[in-house]
C-alpha cells in the first residue's frame, strides 16, 4: 500500500495493521527518513510533489519489490508540505516470513523512491532557502538493483 | 498538450502549467526543449541547463528523445529529492 499526505504516522499504527490479518509474518523491516537539522543550517523544509505521477511511481516500485521478493505485506507512506527538523518524511515497511526479503526489498523501496519518486526538497535556513540537489550517489545505489547483464 | 513544471524549473519559468501547442515540427521532449527557450529569458534561463532536467509524458518518466505525439501531460522537472 502506498500514501502520500501532509499529517504525520504512527510508526506502531502502522506495524500494527500491517501485521494484523495474518499470523504466519516472521520479519518486519521499518525504514524512516527523518529531517536533518545539519548544525542549524536547516530549519524548515518543504516538500513539493507531482500529484498523481508520485502515486504511479510508488506503486510501480512496490509492485516491482512485490515481484522481486516474497513480502507480505508492504507499505510506503510518504509526507508532503512543510517539515521541521526531527519531523518524520518517509516512512517503509516491508514483511515477510524470513528476514533477507524483508530487509533487501525495503532498502530497494528506497533506493528506487530516491531516485524516481517526483519529490522535491527546499531547505531553509538562517541563510534563506535552496533547493536540495540530488547526489549522484542515490543514482548509483538504485543502480545496484538493475538485473545483471551477461557481461558483467 | 498541458505542460507542468516544477520546483526550480517552475520557479525560473514562472509558471506552474499551461496548455500549448506547439509547431507541427517539434517532435522529440529535446525538441520541444529547444523551441520552450524561444519563448522568452524566463524559459531561456528555466531550461539552461536542460541536460540536467527531467521529462515526464502523461506520467512517466522519458527520456529527452521520446517522442510527443499524442501527449496529453508533459513535465518537466529537476531531478528528484522525496525519501
Amino acid at each position: 500500500m502506498i500514501r502520500v499526505q501532509q499529517e504525520d504516522f504512527d510508526i506502531g499504527a502502522e506495524i500494527a495493521q500491517l501485521k494484523a490479518p495474518r499470523s504466519d509474518t516472521g520479519a518486519i523491516v521499518t525504514f524512516i527518513g527523518t529531517v536533518r537539522d545539519q548544525q542549524g543550517a536547516v530549519t524548515e523544509m518543504s516538500l513539493e510533489h507531482y500529484p498523481g505521477m508520485t502515486e504511479r511511481e510508488l506503486q510501480r516500485i512496490e509492485t516491482e519489490a512485490c515481484a522481486r521478493w516474497p513480502l507480505q505485506a508492504s507499505l510506503i507512506v510518504h509526507r508532503t508540505g512543510t517539515l521541521r527538523p526531527g519531523d518524520n518524511i518517509v516512512l517503509v515497511v516491508t514483511a515477510s516470513e524470513h528476514r533477507d526479503a524483508a530487509f533487501d526489498a525495503a532498502k530497494f523501496l528506497m533506493d528506487y523512491l530516491k531516485t524516481s519518486a517526483p519529490f522535491w526538497k527546499r531547505e531553509t535556513g538562517p541563510g534563506g532557502s535552496r533547493w536540495v540537489e540530488a547526489p549522484a550517489s542515490d543514482d548509483a545505489s538504485a543502480a545496484r538493483w538493475k538485473p545483471k547483464t551477461a557481461a558483467e | 498538450m498541458r505542460l507542468l513544471y516544477f520546483a526550480w524549473v517552475k520557479e525560473k519559468a514562472g509558471i506552474a502549467a499551461e496548455e500549448i501547442e506547439p509547431p507541427a515540427d517539434v517532435a522529440t521532449v529535446a525538441e520541444l526543449i529547444v523551441w520552450l527557450k524561444t519563448r522568452g529569458p524566463e524559459f531561456a534561463n528555466a531550461f539552461a541547463r536542460s541536460e540536467v532536467i527531467r521529462a515526464a509524458i502523461d506520467q512517466t518518466h522519458v527520456r529527452h528523445n521520446a517522442k510527443i505525439a499524442g501527449a496529453r501531460e508533459i513535465a518537466f522537472f529537476p531531478p528528484v529529492t522525496g525519501g
